[in-house]
């Protein structure tokens, strides 16, 4: 008796140890999201304070919203210019490494592995590097300061890791089944469109969830290609709100801003996490 | 009976072969977008930034040829050498610094209890919001007058006045080192948990029974079963780490005095606000080299974990 109760405290310390580390450990990430989330809904005046409390003391407030959507052009040329920039490098990944992802899985053609191996190692040469090159190939196609220009760029750095995991998801599909589609007469396309591609979309949702955060993220390439204020991505335009563009540094409005930036990357990332966390493991154990 | 070779000249057409040629072609066309596109948008330039470098490049007007002018001044340009040895610097630091967090939060979430997954998703959520977002984020938590830190340490009696945590290099960059491990350990502790997950239990079984400490079996069993996945940790921290930029930029804008200008940063103001596109590219070279090498390392580091 008396030992199973010495076992009993023994667990339930070891419970409060657990849970405990557990709980201000996890306090501590999610604390900088939570204060930045609660000082975009202070008044003005409130947010140039420093946020202790964290919380609205004089009631929640829409003001840093409506200063924000005043910045330039307006917030919402922004937010489209965002929208926009990251559904396309969304549906371009897809679409482009769901081809290519099946054509190297499952066709025969000259020099297939060389071109594989080009596309794949891509990966080890930072982006970073080719940014002036970049610069002027968009200005000779006439689509620098565009937002299909940087589309195009965003999708070319997605395709290492997107091809990546196309070829795989198609690899681990039995050739049979398209062999019987085959034998019914099917068109090449009809056969991965209708039988292959149901079978391949967890991989196609790693590729697209990839594809939208690091393109809605991005900031370097942004910067240097979108030079028209108006062609500004939410990134690109914060930054100019903190460097004091707009004149003196409203931080209730950068907050909102970095709040309305945060937002569609943790719903997406708490809705979709499996497919996430696949696509991250996915590198680590190949 | 109706599969027979059909006869041309007298030499049968191998249907076969036709057949395979129509299905190469589909193949290449499969993966020509994707062609395209690598060619175009990255072995093209990757090309042109090396021709750029050899060239005196401004933005307008003509382009002249200088041999290895750009390199040999590169080797005499102080903030060049300034920013690539605060790069490595920040690289060595950050690195250790989510290696401490990021590991024994691995061992944590290893555990399947209670709740652990939830605690899981909190570590990891600051991964998933940009640089940009973070760097936003937390240049107003370090700024003097409505930020958090430098108000709170004065409330709380730690300072008399309230610090500029920006005006100094070792407050900005150890603040910045914060926010880094902030963002970054739930990545790396994902990436240890599978190489963690990947030990089998009975091994860890057999090392208890041995009577075996915790310290021992995590030093003697887990550390060693675990080298290729702290390898891949490290080497993408260190490689992610070389080419950092956002946070540097808005948080500290290179500052103070220059004193955190990154080797990306020193590239990007010299092609983008110098203009000078040829120095710039011949900068970008040297960056690549070293990437490259890190790279080639981690491939073989990846593939014979014993070579190290």
């Amino acid at each position: 008796m008396a030992r199973s109760r010495t076992s009993t405290t023994h667990r339930l310390h070891e419970a409060i140890r657990y849970h405990g580390f557990g709980i201000a450990a996890a306090l501590l990430f999610l604390a900088p999201l939570a204060w930045s989330v609660l000082v975009s809904f202070k008044p003005s005046i409130e947010a140039r304070q420093p946020p202790l409390p964290p919380w609205p003391v004089g009631g929640f407030s829409v003001q840093s919203y409506e200063n924000l959507a005043q910045y330039g052009a307006g917030i919402w040329t922004y937010t489209g210019n965002s929208l926009i920039v990251s559904a396309a490098t969304v549906v371009a990944s897809v679409v482009i490494s769901l081809f290519a992802g099946y054509g190297f899985s499952r066709f025969q053609f000259p020099l297939k592995n060389a071109l594989f191996v080009l596309i794949i190692s891509t990966v080890m040469i930072p982006f970073q590097s080719i940014l002036t090159p970049l610069f002027l190939i968009l200005t000779k196609l006439g689509l620098q300061n565009t937002l299909t220009g940087i589309v195009l760029v965003y999708v070319t750095l997605q395709l290492p890791f997107s091809i990546f995991m196309m070829r795989n998801a198609f690899d681990a599909v039995p050739k049979e089944i398209e062999d019987a589609a085959r034998v019914d007469g099917a068109s090449v396309f009809a056969v991965l469109y209708r039988i292959m591609l149901p079978l391949v979309l967890p991989g196609v949702a790693t590729v697209a969830i990839f594809a939208f955060l690091a393109s809605w993220n991005e900031f370097l390439a942004a910067l240097i290609l979108l030079t028209d204020q108006n062609k500004y991505t939410l990134p690109v335009l914060m930054a100019a709100v903190r460097s004091g563009q707009f004149g003196t540094i409203d931080w209730g409005a950068v907050q909102s801003g970095v709040t309305l930036m945060m937002a569609p990357c943790l719903v997406i990332f708490l809705a979709l996490q499996r497919y996430y966390i696949r696509g991250l493991t996915a590198g680590a154990v190949k | 009976m109706t599969s027979q070779p059909q006869i041309h000249n007298g030499v049968p057409i191998p249907r076969r072969n036709q057949r395979q040629r129509r299905k190469q072609l589909a193949g290449l066309l499969f993966v020509s977008p994707a062609l395209i596109l690598v060619l175009t948008f990255f072995v093209i330039p990757l090309g042109m930034a090396f021709w750029m470098s050899l060239h005196n490049w401004p933005l307008l007007g003509k382009p002249r040829f200088i041999w290895f002018n750009n390199y040999t001044r590169l080797a005499q340009d102080g903030q060049f050498w300034a920013s690539m040895r605060f790069t490595v610097y920040y690289t060595l630091v950050v690195t250790v610094a989510i290696f401490a967090v990021a590991f024994p939060l691995a061992l944590f979430a290893e555990k399947s209890r209670k709740l652990t997954k939830i605690y899981r998703t909190a570590f990891f959520l600051p991964v998933v919001v940009g640089f940009g977002s973070a760097s936003l984020l937390w240049a107003w938590l370090l700024d003097v007058d409505s930020g958090l830190f430098s108000p709170a340490a004065q409330s709380l009696g730690f300072t008399a006045k309230r610090v500029n945590l920006l005006a100094d290099f070792d407050t900005t960059f150890w603040s910045i080192i914060i926010m880094v491990v902030w963002k970054t350990a739930g990545f790396n502790m994902i990436i240890l948990l599978t190489g963690l997950q990947g030990i089998s239990t009975e091994v860890q079984e057999a090392a208890r029974m041995d009577g075996a400490s915790a310290w021992q079996r995590f030093r003697r069993v887990t550390l060693p079963l675990m080298r290729r996945t702290i390898a891949l940790a490290l080497i993408l921290s260190v490689s992610g780490s070389m080419l950092a930029f956002d946070q540097f930029y808005i948080i500290a804008d290179g500052g103070p005095q220059n004193s955190t200008v990154t080797a990306v940063y020193w590239i990007f103001s010299q092609s983008f606000v110098s203009f000078h596109l040829g120095y710039g590219s011949a900068l970008s070279m040297v960056l690549l080299v070293i990437l490259v090498f890190i790279s080639v390392l981690q491939l073989r580091l990846l593939r014979n974990p014993e070579g190290m």
